[in-house]
């Protein structure tokens, strides 16, 4: 089968290659701090912007801990309470002191290998895309963080309203994490 | 399925994307690239031999690595192939659409 496309000088026809696209933009909440919930929020806001489609990260709670300076690329996997690590696993062996880190520096590892970058690397990377990171101000003021203790990538702190203006617009989705 | 936006058809998947990058033409990429209103300057012509360089060598690529490439950043890559970058480059260069997450 031949497809032959118009060749159009200007693209009056973008449409020949472009779907429109459902979803156009996407408000993902991070209100975890744990290390593979952090990742699978950066992970979806990157990957929308890669397909061309808008992207709005919220941060709040322990979702905060992965926005601060201090913190970022020090974030943990959880060991106890997380059937799903290492099933079999005795919760006294999986809580002794170092396992955590010593379990989460294992899980980085791995990410390094996969060409995953670190959390700041991650959040410039969605900044020089064109996505904005927030923090919440309720959580900010709970933890008493301030605009310079988080990263300057974070665009400002803002209320619950100011987060839904955000989700303003048609074709926008709102993913909780 | 073919494809024909030069004067010559060639073998694409139903997405665009040219099946052999070997065949690959500059006019072939200068062509895709005014269907996304894309004007190829110099350094978009950096970059596509960057990304076909890599895809000569193996290498699966990602927005991270062109932002390291030291040809562009990740910034620029944006403003250049706005509207999915790695995507649109890929399929503007010849080579596979990239299966990367990051």
């Amino acid at each position: 089968m031949i497809d032959v496309l118009e060749n159009t000088t200007t693209a009056s026809k973008p449409a020949l290659v472009m779907k429109e696209k459902k979803v156009k933009k996407v408000l993902i909440i991070c209100s975890k701090g744990k290390l593979e919930d952090v990742y699978a929020a950066l992970v979806m806001a990157n990957g929308a912007l890669m397909e061309g489609i808008e992207a709005k990260m919220f941060f709040t709670f322990f979702g905060l801990e992965a926005i601060t300076k201090k913190n970022a690329d020090h974030l943990h996997t959880a060991t106890v309470g997380n059937p799903a690590f290492m099933p079999g696993m005795p919760t006294v062996v999986a809580g002794l002191p170092g396992f955590e880190a010593f379990a989460s520096y294992m899980m980085k590892k791995e990410m390094d290998k996969l060409d995953i970058p670190h959390v700041t690397e991650f959040i410039e990377m969605i900044d020089a895309a064109g996505g904005e990171i927030y923090a919440c101000k309720l959580a900010a003021d709970m933890f008493h963080l301030k605009k310079e203790d988080f990263l300057p990538e974070v665009k400002d702190i803002i209320t619950v309203g100011d987060m839904y203006a955000l989700a303003d617009g048609e074709g926008t989705q709102i993913v909780f994490v | 399925m073919e494809t024909a936006i030069t004067n010559q058809a060639l073998a694409t998947n139903t997405e665009g994307y040219l099946l052999d990058y070997t065949q690959w033409t500059p006019d072939w990429g200068i062509e895709v690239a005014r269907m996304y209103v894309i004007e190829l300057t110099d350094k978009h012509w950096e970059i596509l031999e960057w990304l076909r360089q890599k895809q000569a060598e193996g290498v699966a690529l990602s927005i991270r690595k062109v932002g390291n490439s030291g040809i562009t950043d990740i910034k620029q890559f944006y403003r250049l192939f706005p509207g999915g970058p790695l995507k649109i480059s890929s399929k503007i260069a010849g080579i596979p659409k990239p299966v990367s997450c990051i």
